[in-house]
């Protein structure tokens, strides 16, 4: 017998109402019904959240390591694009 | 002591603890990591019940009995847990359809065990209930999915409930327990599930392109304490650790 391995999903949950959904991790299922319920099963049976969405893996397109030089080193030496060249009034307490 | 009450807790929750290590039995054989920790999931909601049914027992029983003496040092004449929980995970397609042919059960029982004039039984099926609602839901989804599978899948799962089909039949029969506390308002009254549990089965057979067995002989026995060959290995496995080293605690 072949053995076929289910397609691979990956797994946002949201833990309270209010925050975002966050990825949490990935898992094998045949199709989004059983995605949904073996995400339950993994990633949510110690109450970590109220929501869950998954997607199949191969529906997100990712960045290549390979490009990381041109895609994000150039924002390394750019310490003017933060917010850091102010004087913060003592009043303003959570920046 | 009220031996029938105490009776007829023990009949609602042996299934429970039957059921729960038969699907515990399986963490780490389960056929993918995903379906594995279903079935370990629903092992511990099972064992979670049970242990609110055994700690009201334990209290009916008296003379410091607890819920572990209850789960652990009975002999297999003294579980009262019906034949189909205890039958063996031959492959894959048993597992789904024992849960299949119990969950659908076990949801109409407790929707009436809510209702019971008891409030501690009561308020066990109510918390229950939302648990057993996620196992059924569970596995019928199997059922369809190995049913409309492949033809391999078709044949297996077919085989399972053909097999396990003659344990049905029990669910819905009377003890002598049962008759007296569905006298009082405790207990529910099994024989009027039988046809809503019949149509629901079908239902979900017909939808997995399976057939229903026409079988119309049907096993008994477990309900008064008369297993299968089956029981005996798995309390062997169950009682180890108290028999080996009595009054054990973690």
């Amino acid at each position: 017998m072949t053995k076929k391995n289910w397609p691979l999903w990956e797994v946002f949950v949201r833990s309270k109402n209010g925050l975002e959904h966050r990825h949490f991790g990935s898992l094998h299922a045949a199709d989004e019904e059983m995605a949904l319920e073996n995400a339950r099963d993994v990633y949510t049976r110690r109450s970590e959240g109220v929501s869950i969405w998954v997607v199949e893996s191969k529906n997100i397109t990712a960045s290549n390591p390979e490009n990381n030089g041109e895609l994000f080193e150039p924002a390394q030496d750019k310490v003017y694009r933060h917010p850091t060249f102010y004087d913060l009034p003592d009043e303003v307490k959570h920046m | 002591m009220n031996t029938n009450l105490y009776k007829y807790i023990l009949g609602i929750a042996d299934n429970s603890l039957i059921l729960g290590q038969r699907m515990g039995a399986l963490t780490g054989h389960g056929p993918s990591l995903e379906t594995d920790i279903a079935c370990t999931n629903i092992s511990l909601d099972l064992f979670g019940q049970v242990r609110s049914y055994y700690q009201y027992a334990a209290k009916i029983k008296g003379d410091n009995t607890t819920e572990d003496d209850i789960a652990f040092l009975r002999k297999e004449r003294e579980y009262l847990n019906v034949l189909l929980v205890e039958q063996p995970d031959t492959h894959f397609g048993f597992t789904i359809a024992r849960q299949f042919l119990f969950d659908t059960y076990h949801f109409l029982f407790l929707e009436e065990l809510e209702k019971s004039h008891d409030i501690t039984l009561s308020a066990i099926a109510k918390k229950s209930i939302k648990e057993v609602s996620y196992h059924r839901r569970f596995s019928s989804d199997w059922v369809k999915r190995l049913g409309d599978g492949t033809a391999v899948s078709h044949e297996k799962i077919q085989e399972a409930i053909n097999v396990l089909w003659t344990y049905t039949d029990e669910l819905f029969h009377q003890t002598e327990a049962d008759k007296v506390m569905v006298k009082e308002n405790i207990g529910v009254d099994v024989t009027t599930l039988k046809d809503q549990y019949y149509t629901n089965v079908e239902t979900i057979l017909n939808e997995a392109t399976l057939e229903v067995p026409e079988s119309k002989w049907f096993q008994k026995g477990g309900k008064e304490g008369i297993h299968t060959e089956h029981l005996g290995y798995l309390l062997s496995d169950l009682q180890y650790m108290q028999r080996t080293y009595p009054n054990m605690e973690w």
